[in-house]
């Protein structure tokens, strides 16, 4: 399993989730000039500021030959993980629908929230798990208020396509139906604004966030 | 900001609303509103107007 996470100017969570991929697999970092993402297995678009979130969240870096390589490797099936800004940036990319608002209370949120995973398992789809078993990951955002309009909430429920929702009472940002993660319709693209990355060893509470990249390698198996 | 207003004495004022401008010099403008929907706006969330002035 090799993994490619994605390196923009601005991006700042690039480092922990090389490591929560090196945990399963080998991983490399792709900086945003790379075009070729051969020999890569599955590629996390990670957090932080890409070109400094100038416009809007997500809105340049969607225009960069690591983008455009990317939205290549999805349209042929393969694995996409987008986390906070990564989740933006894929929204922004059409990969995934809809889009993130500046938070309810126009506050940055941080904080450690539950995930009700909503679908239950699939395989060849990422991000599938059972639903009683909650998943505990931080969150850290100002704009990660899902929204899309609410007949495309409706086939996206319909299709199986909302993969987590934050636990009754969490909702951290007053995103539309509590959602925290989405999917493409293939099931191969996920995007999530709470950080699994930050979840994956004992020393910082949970390892919650490593059932979310061992989803994406269970998808290859 | 709407409700902050009062508490400085601004009293009356009504639907604020804050928004983003761009100014930009361009020589083909009939490529302004795809540059619009492409980039500028994200038209799921954001409505946009175009507003030309001529230059000298």
């Amino acid at each position: 399993m090799r993994w490619g996470v994605l390196q923009f100017p601005g991006s700042c969570d690039e480092r922990d989730a090389l490591h929560a991929c090196s945990l399963s697999g080998e991983a490399r970092l792709v900086w945003h000039e790379e075009r070729d993402l051969g020999g890569l297995d599955a590629i996390v678009v990670p957090g932080g500021f890409s070109y400094g979130d100038y416009l809007r969240a997500g809105a340049i870096a969607r225009f960069s030959p690591a983008m455009e390589a990317v939205a290549e490797f999805a349209a042929n099936g393969g694995p996409v993980l987008g986390i906070c800004n990564g989740f933006q940036v894929l929204c922004e990319a059409n990969l995934l629908p809809g889009a993130l608002l500046r938070n309810e209370n126009l506050r940055f949120v941080c904080r450690q929230v539950d995930l009700i995973p909503t679908d239950g398992p699939e395989s060849g789809q990422i991000g599938r798990f059972e639903a009683h078993r909650w998943l505990s990951i931080p969150a850290k955002h100002g704009e990660g208020r899902y929204y899309a309009p609410e007949e495309t909430l409706d086939e996206m429920e319909a299709n199986g396509q909302i993969a987590f929702r934050y636990a009754p009472g969490q909702n951290p940002n007053g995103s539309l139906r509590d959602i925290a993660g989405v999917r493409n319709e293939a099931g191969n693209v996920l995007g999530l604004m709470p950080h699994p990355e930050h979840a994956v060893d004992p020393m910082t509470g949970s390892t919650d966030g490593l059932r979310v990249f061992e989803s994406v390698a269970r998808s290859l198996a | 900001m709407e409700r902050a207003l009062p508490a400085l004495g601004f009293d009356g004022i009504e639907h604020v609303r804050v928004g983003r401008m761009v100014e930009l010099e361009a020589d083909g403008p009939e490529q302004l509103p795809e540059l619009c929907e492409k980039l500028l706006a994200n038209p799921l969330i954001e409505d946009f107007e175009i507003e030309s002035i001529d230059g000298a």
